[in-house]
């Protein structure tokens, strides 16, 4: 699937190491704003409503950003690195033509073991409690990782997520507030608070899993547990949530291994670039 | 003051062209006109959130999408703008969806046609806001200050909503022939309905002569009508569609278009629930206020139980 | 039936003031529902900032807004309308004082 061959320099492979954590935090983007949007018109209430869409635009606009930049490494890679990269027919036709690819190339046209979001994301809004639980787990991550990544040597990347920390720290208050809302409000929304953590809770593992290249993009992922425990943990204990007993993590995002869920996603996403390839629209 | 003297102060209010405000005295039936049109307003908004969300999920491109969504949420935005200037006339929000949700409330029955393709998010963008702005821009100045400062709101807002549904409309116009079949079957099916969003003709339509003396109308459906077709005709010519109307002809001695005879007759089925959507589009409405019942709770009793934790600690 | 709907379970409905710009007083935007008053401020946010409208927002529970009664004005306004010596063009001024 990848072009690490012996005669890749230092460098190249370095590249490509970049582009893919490009796309690894574009892809963690696209699939959480895909799956907020989803609530458009269908929330609990007008107010809950246009707030929840306003994080989901947060989250395209980041991806839109972080396409473009992947965009712009991969159209730089040598020509025979680029041509294994991607594996679906439409994107190995389009590298083959010499074109250069743009942001919605890599949002429509790539398969699903092309796509390298974390599992958590792609998980189905199933109901408030999941919604919430899920963008919880998630901005606390990014509150922290996008601090870090603020000092990324990349400086492209640098200047995304200093953006990007503003807008965390605005979704990490709200959903922060919703888990203590409803883990503290009724039974009812006690109950499905609590579920949808203890569900939820096997995908986080994964947020934070150490990776070289995130490391050198300034995010150490064994040394942001604690902190992002320490969040859950505390808005947890206001919540009267109790901690998930499990420790077994569910692994597989990073490496285009998913759940059954996104194929769903990227067929509803990549539809219309699909049945019409190759069109403006 | 008597009833009577009441009667002669607003009148002279709405002669003078003085908005009134929530605690202003009002005669009933102005109260209540009032809470219909803006309530049957506030729920087109909210109805016409579920055509166009329809294709959030798989609009073409990233930047359709994040534009798509922008719009769709404005329209929530735009609702509850309504909903909140219906309010101050005493009536709540929840008894306002009730009445929709039981279909007691009436709400535009252009919603209620289904979107197919892409091309759709173009032409509603340009027909169907279109039609929308140039009914709500005259409220801008009606009677009813807290109407008139949600318009100007809502208009100033829907300014981008018809240009990004033309831009929709040319880039599919320049495109390949598909495209341009896509573009051209939208049209054929949003024209008529679109026609239809003015209302019924002056002639049977019972509110007309009362609301355009209290302002809460300015120009009849008839007039509101014509100015579309003028218009929108001439912006086909620019996207070199056309008119779905073989009677359609410009009138030299009336300055205006001639068209064509409008089905009445689906109107009032597509009013009356008889439309593609109509069951859809409310069951769906329903279906996010009643799973949303549990959420809105927990809220309150998160609320009550914080402020009882507060009055403890002080 | 309908009083029964009426406000039981609705979340309290709040008045919005923004603040446009640094230096300029906050002015009504309009309301909303939220079911405290922090959720009040991020709708407010939400609903009524989206185009970058504002720096400040204030939110008031709209059942504590007091307000005039206006068939008091005659009562509460006119007694105004004959101090013109409060307003600054009551007074003349020769032409050559500048930027008073």
């Amino acid at each position: 699937m990848q072009s690490n061959t012996n005669t890749a320099s230092p460098s190249a492979a370095a590249a490509e190491a970049q582009l893919k954590y490009t796309l690894q935090l574009a892809d963690d983007a696209l699939i959480i704003g895909h799956r907020l949007s989803e609530w458009c018109g269908h929330g609990p209430i007008l107010e809950q409503d246009i707030a929840l869409t306003n994080t989901a635009l947060d989250h395209l606009g980041r991806a839109r950003s972080l396409y473009q930049y992947a965009a712009e490494l991969f159209n730089k890679l040598p020509s025979e690195a680029k041509n294994n990269f991607f594996t679906s027919i439409p994107m190995q036709q389009l590298i083959a033509s010499g074109n250069n690819i743009g942001e919605d190339n890599l949002a429509s046209l790539r398969d699903g073991w092309d796509y390298r979001n974390a599992l958590l994301l792609e998980q189905p809004n199933t109901d408030w409690a999941y919604t919430i639980a899920r963008s919880f787990f998630y901005d606390a991550f990014n509150y922290l990782s996008f601090k870090c990544l603020s000092d990324s040597p990349d400086a492209v990347i640098a200047a995304i997520a200093a953006k990007s920390l503003k807008e965390a720290t605005y979704h990490l208050r709200w959903s922060k507030e919703w888990v203590i809302r409803l883990g503290d409000g009724t039974e009812e929304s006690h109950m499905r608070m609590q579920k949808a953590v203890d569900d939820l809770w096997m995908y986080t593992g994964e947020l934070l899993a150490p990776e070289k290249t995130a490391r050198q993009n300034g995010v150490d992922g064994s040394a942001l547990r604690q902190p992002w425990l320490d969040i859950i943990t505390e808005v947890f204990s206001e919540a009267n949530i109790a901690m998930p007993a499990g420790t077994w993590m569910q692994e597989g995002g990073r490496d285009g291994r998913h759940t059954e869920h996104l194929g769903y996603i990227l067929a509803e996403l990549q539809f219309m670039q699909r049945a019409y390839p190759g069109m403006q629209w | 003051m008597t009833v009577h003297s009441f009667q002669e102060h607003f009148d002279s209010l709405i002669d003078n062209d003085i908005a009134i405000e929530p605690k202003d005295w009002m005669p009933d039936d102005y109260r209540k006109t009032l809470i219909r049109q803006i309530s049957q307003h506030a729920h087109s908004e909210i109805i016409g959130m579920l055509p166009e969300g329809n294709w959030i999920t798989r609009a073409p491109s990233l930047r359709r999408k994040a534009v798509l969504l922008a719009k769709v949420q404005d329209e929530a935005g735009h609702g509850l703008y309504l909903y909140s200037a219906a309010e101050t006339l005493g009536v709540s929000r929840d008894e306002l969806y009730d009445q929709l949700h039981t279909g007691k409330a009436k709400y535009s029955s252009i919603f209620n046609y289904p979107t197919l393709t892409w091309a759709d998010m173009g032409a509603i963008g340009w027909l169907v806001d279109g039609a929308a702005i140039m009914n709500q821009v005259p409220l801008c100045r009606t009677s009813y200050g807290p109407y008139a400062r949600a318009m100007v709101r809502v208009c100033k807002e829907e300014s981008f909503h018809q240009r990004q549904g033309f831009e929709i409309m040319l880039t599919l116009a320049k495109g390949t022939e598909v495209q341009k079949k896509m573009a051209q079957d939208a049209f054929n099916r949003w024209w008529w309905p679109s026609l239809m969003m003015f209302g019924p003709p002056d002639a049977e339509s019972p509110h007309t002569e009362q609301s355009v003396r209290w302002r809460i109308k300015r120009l009849t459906n008839d007039e509101l009508r014509q100015k579309f077709i003028d218009v929108t005709v001439e912006q086909a010519k620019v996207l070199g569609l056309d008119v779905p109307d073989k009677d359609l002809k410009w009138n030299e001695e009336r300055g205006h278009y001639d068209f064509g005879a409008i089905n009445w007759e689906e109107f009032k089925n597509v009013v009356k629930g008889n439309g593609p959507c109509n069951k859809q589009r409310l069951d769906t409405r329903r279906k996010a206020w009643e799973e949303g019942q549990w959420v809105r709770d927990a809220a309150q009793a998160h609320a009550r139980k914080r402020k009882e934790k507060m009055a403890k600690a002080a | 039936m309908e009083k029964e709907i009426n406000s039981k379970n609705e979340w309290p409905l709040w008045e919005v003031f923004i603040r446009s710009k640094a230096g300029l007083d906050h002015k009504h935007a309009g309301s909303l529902h939220a079911s405290d008053a922090e959720m009040a401020i991020e709708n407010a946010r939400d609903v009524y900032t989206r185009r970058m409208e504002g720096v400040s927002i204030w939110v008031v529970e709209s059942k504590n807004i007091h307000a005039s009664d206006p068939g008091d004005s005659s009562s509460m306004y006119d007694p105004a309308a004959d101090k013109i010596y409060r307003h600054p063009t009551f007074y003349n001024l020769p032409d050559e004082v500048k930027y008073m």
